[in-house]
């Protein structure tokens, strides 16, 4: 820019922390960030900072990776048997690279599987994912599946599934695998800037490799800020009994979940946010 | 057809016109995940050396989707300017990098060729251009167009104010458009993605901007971007419409999964058209595109991403649009991988787009699961503010609550006009002006500092009701 400096204005000549702007009080209508203030043309460096955390934190989740020995204790007062299993991606760069092996099982994964598998599979499948943040199913998972079991009274449960390096989809082929009617795949969902660590919950009746998204229902955002864990267990049981009943999921079926459409991520974790 | 080339001792051989493309594509993850890209790095300068002797004219012989099974393939075809290519006829893929850069390619001689080019032509070319012959062949293409604001005359930027709202509250939107007005922005449009696809609620948001662009008589436009279908109903229904949007693709299978085909886009086009509500001018069509979409819809034909992106400009082209932006990062790391693949995604779709003869805005963005983060954002921005880019997106703290990704805030679009030097579109400098907003450079002035805070009544307003 070619101006001659400005005279330089007298509270601008302490370097303290540049001020919020006048209608700071705005904030507490949305969630956005507004009304940061600047220094110059750039943000002042408390929002810099702020920002920073919440992109660490995000990132921080995306990459790392599911303690399964410490889900498996968390799991293990249950009393379900727990299985191990994991896609065909092999490391974190390669499942974000390629979506199409994260919801495949590795052939040795689906064979060991296949020899668990009984001649009876069971109603209700739970398969706990890492998606794309493990730090979701590590802080949730144990919680959300105690507060569901007592409502799934008289289904027979299978065993719990901890999956790594998944996708929804991977849910299909380990549900398959086993011969469960119905599968409840509970992900770690894409991270935003404010949560780290939310929680999908994918219900898929009569899963089989190959089925499509339109064939789930979608409870999205579980995490004590959002959708909370006493809510969501009772959100996917009730789909659950209602899928059941009728013997199909999906978009047919997306009453139960309607509670949510007030909320931030439902819409988005439909399309764009899904693992 | 084919086509080969030899590289030492190796000699490559390309089965048809789209692997040719689409081996000599700079590498990324969604080529790779479609199995179109080159299996080795000299495998990929074969391409580009056998495509560098390729003529133009190549791609008026060859369409890469048949004529027969594709409208966007028919509309290409069927739209080619003969006299406009006349200049371009002799040249090669490799010639036309050359004469881009030449100095016999000039702003006005650019301008004339572009209904002469294919976007064909135009992915190929730019597959033989770095970075750097993307932003200074970019840098002399001018496209303008107008509403209540024009955009894209040199030497000026403009932002589209996005104050996108998890759950489309009104008062929410209210305080974001305030906070970017208050930072400027908001000369390309004020566009809200809505949470919501309900009539009703969508109503609200295009009778809340009406009434705000009124009431302070700013002059720039609204948009809400619904899907189109929603929009014609609410024209029809008497909604004040400004823009019409849609997201559009490069492959009428992709379109067909957008829910849209070329003949819905001319009924809201028209539509909209009825209203009559712009004043310097009638370009009234809002685009967004972005590779990896063709192939996540599973409908790529084989084709790269970058060759499917620039076909969707054919698309955008038949309808004169005020805007077309690429949401470049917004698609994930399985298509663009990282910070380098995004940025050079997106030089070229600017480059593209511009030679195509579309006002080229770039949503400079990426999501939490790509290697990419803010450093990497400022760097696309101010490489596309280089090339001369006509419009960014405005975003509170660069952080869309609504949609869950990263894109430019209002502090960046601040940032870039002091960095280059660049003016809001002519309209808006002199409201801006008139509110004292800023001064007669253009440069923000401290709000803390006004006499009466511009805009004071509506946030007022807002703000009273929080006390209440």
């Amino acid at each position: 820019m070619s101006e001659l400096p400005k005279p330089v204005a007298s509270d601008a000549l302490a370097p303290a922390d540049p001020p919020n702007d006048p209608w700071t009080e705005l904030r507490s209508l949305t969630p956005a960030r507004i009304a940061l203030g600047r220094s110059g043309a750039s943000l002042p460096t408390r929002e810099v900072l702020a920002f920073g955390i919440a992109h660490a934190q995000a990132r921080d989740a995306v990459h790392a990776a599911l303690d399964v020995d410490a889900l498996a204790s968390a799991l293990q007062p249950l009393g379900l048997p727990i299985i191990r299993t994991q896609s065909a991606a092999e490391t974190r760069s390669a499942y974000l690279a390629r979506p199409d092996w994260g919801r495949r099982l590795s052939q040795d994964a689906r064979s060991a599987l296949e020899a668990l598998a009984r001649s009876d599979g069971p109603d209700v499948l739970l398969v706990i994912a890492d998606g794309l943040s493990a730090v979701a199913p590590q802080r949730h998972a144990s919680a959300l599946i105690s507060a569901l079991l007592p409502q799934l009274d008289g289904l027979r449960i299978g065993p719990l599934v901890i999956a790594t390096q998944a996708r929804v989809a991977l849910a299909d082929g380990i549900a398959e695998s086993l011969g469960a009617k119905l599968v409840v795949c509970l992900i770690g969902e894409r991270p935003g800037l404010s949560s780290p660590d939310s929680l999908g919950a994918y219900i898929t009746y009569a899963p089989k490799v190959g089925t499509t998204d339109e064939a789930r229902i979608c409870i999205s955002n579980i995490r004590p800020e959002g959708c909370a864990i006493g809510d969501a267990a009772a959100l996917i049981a009730a789909s659950l009994h209602a899928a059941l009943a009728v013997r199909r999921s999906g978009v047919a079926l997306r009453e139960p979940s309607k509670a949510l459409d007030g909320d931030a991520s439902t819409a988005a974790a439909l399309s764009d946010q899904k693992p | 057809m084919t086509y080969h080339a030899t590289v030492g001792i190796r000699r490559y051989v390309f089965a048809s016109l789209a692997e040719l493309l689409a081996k000599a594509s700079p590498m990324r993850s969604g080529d790779a995940l479609a199995g179109v890209a080159a299996a080795s790095a000299e495998e990929r300068m074969a391409a580009r050396c056998a495509l560098a002797d390729l003529p133009l004219t190549a791609f008026l012989d060859d369409a890469l989707i048949a004529y027969e099974t594709d409208e966007v393939t028919r509309l290409i075809v069927d739209t080619h300017d003969a006299t406009a290519f006349a200049t371009l006829r002799s040249l090669t893929v490799g010639g036309f990098r050359d004469w881009l850069l030449s100095d016999a390619a000039s702003s006005a001689v650019l301008a004339a060729v572009a209904t002469g080019i294919t976007p064909e032509m135009a992915a190929a070319v730019s597959k033989l251009m770095r970075n750097q012959d993307l932003i200074l062949a970019a840098k002399k293409m001018h496209v303008v167009t107008a509403f209540r604001s024009t955009i894209g005359l040199p030497g000026r930027l403009a932002i589209r104010l996005q104050p996108n709202h998890p759950t489309d509250d009104a008062r929410g939107i209210l305080a974001a458009t305030l906070d970017g007005l208050m930072y400027g922005a908001g000369d390309a449009c004020i566009g809200i993605n809505p949470a919501s696809d309900e009539p009703a609620k969508l109503r609200m948001l295009w009778d809340m901007l009406d009434a705000l662009i009124a009431r302070y008589e700013i002059p720039t436009q609204s948009c809400v971007l619904a899907h189109v279908t929603r929009q014609i109903e609410a024209i029809e229904l008497g909604a004040p419409v400004d823009l019409v949007f849609q997201s559009v693709g490069g492959t009428e299978g992709l379109n067909k999964s957008f829910g849209i085909n070329l003949a819905l886009l001319r009924e809201a086009q028209e539509a909209a058209l009825s209203l009559k509500r712009g004043t310097v001018g009638n370009n009234l069509m809002y685009f967004e595109t972005g590779q990896g979409a063709a192939l996540s819809a599973n409908a790529h034909h084989g084709l790269d991403q970058q060759t499917c992106e620039a076909r969707a400009y054919a698309v955008c082209r038949a309808f004169q649009p005020l805007l077309v932006n690429t949401v470049v990062g917004f698609i994930g790391p399985e298509y663009l991988f990282d910070a380098k693949q995004i940025i050079r995604a997106g030089l070229e779709d600017h480059f593209c787009g511009k030679l195509l003869g579309l006002p080229m805005g770039v949503d400079v963005c990426y999501t939490n699961h790509a290697e990419a983060d803010q450093d990497d954002m400022d760097t696309l921005l101010t490489v596309l503010g280089a090339a001369g880019v006509n419009y960014v997106m405005g975003v509170p703290g660069a952080d869309d609550v609504m949609l869950g990704y990263q894109s430019t805030s209002f502090h960046d679009g601040l940032a870039l006009r002091e960095m280059l030097g660049l003016k809001h579109a002519p309209e808006f400098e002199s409201w801006l002006q008139r509110l004292q907003l800023i001064d007669a450079q253009g440069r923000l002035q401290d709000t803390r500092s006004l006499q009466a805070l511009p805009l004071h009544e509506a946030i007022n307003q807002l703000g009273d009701g929080l006390k209440r």
